[in-house]
């Protein structure tokens, strides 16, 4: 016990002389708390949209006029050729063209049908999908205001419509920051953890000191202890700093009870230190540790179920996404923030971040060795 | 012009008697781009709904079968009553309910109207959005079906070209931006400790006391690291093409040439870390911690920039990936030439000499 006590104090003061990486260790969490959740939106809106107009008729002006209405399109191209249209969208100014043919307004009337062309940029697949039944529905609506014009219509309508309601519970004013506040927060305080303790014991290595403890009578445990507690005391604190910025900044306060969070939390910080320990023990030098950890760090934030959903990837993706920390941690943000989740909700995920944690730290303890 | 060339040598052994480290800057990419070139979609597939189905009806099983048949959604067990929704969506067993009510075809053929509630569960608000925006899709498509068997008059048609990617792939999209992220964060990690380390090491102040021009220095601490990096862009390209099926529809020349610029503001903004830093740790700390997530965020893949907040789109200028990204959009998928792309090449043309000039500001030549 007292061993462990004069390499906590020996951690601790480590740590805090050096003031750069103090300050980074709590400004950037901050920061990018604060200005990222914003960047987060994949509602689609302001569609730059082309149009073609070969018509220059009532109809086609009408049309136009409602599309730009709707509010989802911003017009930023109005020519008659679609070889313009489409420059613009191999410069990137327009996601979408609309191509209203020749004599539009006359077939629609003489003939009782004509068509609109759409071409779409679908290199962003959901973008593009989206863009267009956004335009179609409202080129629908548009018909029916065409036809009500030219047909008195008896008492039903004549066209048979299926009338949408939606609503969306846990978040009905699908405030995204909700989501992506606590979400982000998981991400800053993981980079944080293993960023920390992968280079920790590492560094030791290449600067020579770690020969002096080896010498030392300290136990292996103690060592692995006494890097680990630090880190954690720091990201506890930094959490708790995160929390305050999703209550100031975007108001953001858990259904669920705060104590179920932060007893995940310090079971989830010691799987993640533990972690950037056993990273740490195998690599050579900071750079090598540096490189492990991006790379885990890449896989775990990308495939985390934060930024795109892991039942839409392919099997074999879903069952790496089970050893990652990162996606149990996000799901029980998500669970406890907006849907209000207890300890018995959770249960099966903490028990999983439980067997992370035991593994990863005994695996460091194991493989730290004391003779070179 | 000798000396500098010994000096290049000597990083060079630096780089190659570490295997190790070699051979995770070679492989780390390779096995990223595989990985995410497959695995990452913003698409919604396969996504579980249930039914909540009062009506029982020809119409409705129509309607249901229609949505079950589409690539989106996949159908759960029935639901059999309101309060069944929540306690699904709080088991996360579904992701959006269809209500229908009772009378739907009876409504429908006679009154020509009827309704449908979509009920999604919005703690993924993005993924909610996506859902029943495609719901609403497919319901608009099993209606324009029964309309057209009606033969209306008035009716404008609508036809949709998908430009580019007709199959709507994932990959199309996460590739390019994968590249972005992977070699600026892998290019920049390279150089960001190479200065601060013999720093740290102390052998700082032999080349401190060489007679090489300070520059030299920094630019033959570079050029190793940009030779390992032409290595990974020319295996992501080949994987691109070849394992991950995305085309390379402009011209290699350019490609390469842009990726070798994006390379070097890459290896330029990671010197200019480490002649700031003052620990290899801080400069880690910096290169990961601080660049990692406004890189996924702002470079445009993920979320595109046209929906951020006006200042946060001015924010996403300063990000390299963001440009880069787009050239690598248009030349290879798009297919279009240097005439497209000007203004970003230009752009990232002036990072880096900002880069190249404030990090050799900073290099000091005096040990504190």
């Amino acid at each position: 016990m007292r061993t462990l006590k004069f390499i906590l104090q020996k951690e601790f003061r480590q740590i805090f002389r050096d003031p750069a990486i103090i300050r980074m260790i709590f400004l950037l969490p901050v920061i990018q708390l604060i200005i990222l959740p914003m960047a987060a939106d994949y509602e689609i809106k302001n569609i730059q949209l082309a149009v073609a107009d070969h018509d220059h008729s009532t109809y086609s002006r009408q049309l136009i006029n409602k599309i730009t209405a709707s509010g989802y399109f911003k017009l930023v191209d109005y020519g008659n050729s679609y070889r313009q249209s489409f420059g613009e969208i191999e410069k990137d100014r327009a996601d979408l063209i609309l191509e209203i043919p020749q004599q539009f307004e006359k077939q629609l009337v003489r003939e009782d049908a004509s068509t609109l062309f759409i071409a779409v940029n679908a290199i962003n697949g959901v973008k593009g999908g989206l863009g267009s039944a956004y335009l179609r529905s409202i080129i629908q609506d548009y018909n029916r205001e065409v036809r009500m014009q030219w047909i008195q219509f008896p008492k039903f309508s004549p066209e048979p419509t299926i009338e949408i309601t939606s609503s969306n519970w846990f978040n009905p004013l699908m405030n995204y920051k909700f989501f992506m506040v606590p979400g982000i927060l998981v991400l800053l305080l993981t980079m944080i953890g293993v960023n920390l303790t992968a280079i920790n014991i590492v560094r030791e290595k290449e600067i020579g000191t770690i020969e002096q403890i080896n010498v030392t009578p300290i136990k292996k445990y103690h060592f692995i202890l006494g890097k680990l507690i630090p880190f954690w005391i720091l990201g506890l604190v930094v959490m708790t700093l995160g929390f305050v910025v999703a209550r100031v900044v975007y108001g953001i306060i858990p259904v669920g009870s705060f104590a179920t969070i932060y007893i995940f939390a310090a079971v989830y910080l010691l799987a993640v230190l533990g972690l950037g320990l056993l990273i740490s023990t195998y690599a050579a030098t900071q750079q090598q540790s540096m490189l492990i950890s991006f790379f885990i760090m890449m896989i775990f934030i990308l495939m985390g179920g934060l930024y795109t959903s892991i039942d839409s990837m392919p099997e074999w993706a879903q069952w790496i996404t089970r050893f990652n920390p990162v996606s149990y941690f996000i799901e029980v943000m998500r669970m406890v923030v907006l849907k209000g989740s207890g300890l018995a909700d959770i249960k099966q995920q903490l028990l999983i971040i439980s067997g992370f944690a035991v593994v990863l730290n005994a695996w460091a303890i194991y493989s730290y060795r004391k003779r070179s | 012009m000798k000396q500098f060339i010994s000096f290049i040598r000597k990083e060079f052994y630096h780089i190659f008697r570490d295997r190790k480290t070699m051979l995770i800057l070679l492989v780390m990419p390779i096995v990223q781009i595989v990985i995410f070139g497959f695995a990452l979609t913003n698409e919604v597939k396969n996504s579980k709904f249930s039914v909540l189905d009062n009506a029982h009806d020809a119409a409705s099983a129509a309607l249901i079968q229609q949505l079950d048949a589409s690539q989106y959604f996949e159908l759960q067990s029935n639901l059999h009553s309101y309060n069944d929704i929540s306690e699904a969506f709080k088991k996360g067993t579904i992701k959006l309910a269809v209500v229908i009510p009772e009378h739907f075809s009876d409504d429908l053929e006679h009154q020509n109207k009827a309704q449908v509630q979509l009920v999604a569960d919005a703690s993924d608000p993005n993924v909610a959005n996506t859902l029943v925006n495609y719901a609403g899709a497919v319901i608009l498509d099993y209606q324009d079906r029964i309309t057209q068997d009606k033969k209306l008059p008035y009716t404008i048609n609508t036809e949709i070209r998908m430009l580019y990617n007709p199959q709507l792939k994932g990959a199309y999209n996460f590739v390019p931006g994968v590249m972005a992220m992977v070699l600026l964060l892998v290019c920049t990690m390279m150089t960001a400790i190479t200065i601060v380390k013999e720093k740290e090491m102390g052998t700082m102040e032999i080349m401190l006391v060489s007679p090489l021009k300070p520059l030299l220095i920094i630019i033959a601490k570079a050029i190793p690291y940009l030779l390992l990096s032409i290595v990974n862009i020319i295996s992501i390209l080949l994987l691109s093409v070849f394992v991950l099926d995305v085309p390379i529809n402009g011209s290699i020349v350019l490609l390469m040439s842009e990726s070798i610029l994006f390379t070097i503001v890459s290896l330029s903004l990671g010197l200019l870390i480490s002649t700031g830093a003052s620990s290899q740790q801080t400069a880690m700390f910096i290169s990961l911690v601080g660049m990692f997530l406004p890189t996924v965020m702002f470079s445009g893949f993920m979320f595109p920039v046209e929906n951020m907040p006006k200042p946060l789109q001015i924010i996403s200028n300063i990000v390299p990936a963001k440009w880069y990204y787009i050239i690598v959009r248009s030349v290879m998928i798009k297919g279009v030439g240097i005439e497209a792309v000007w203004k970003e090449t230009l752009v990232l043309f002036g990072m880096m000499l900002f880069f190249l000039g404030m990090a050799f500001k900073q290099f000091k030549i005096r040990l504190a």
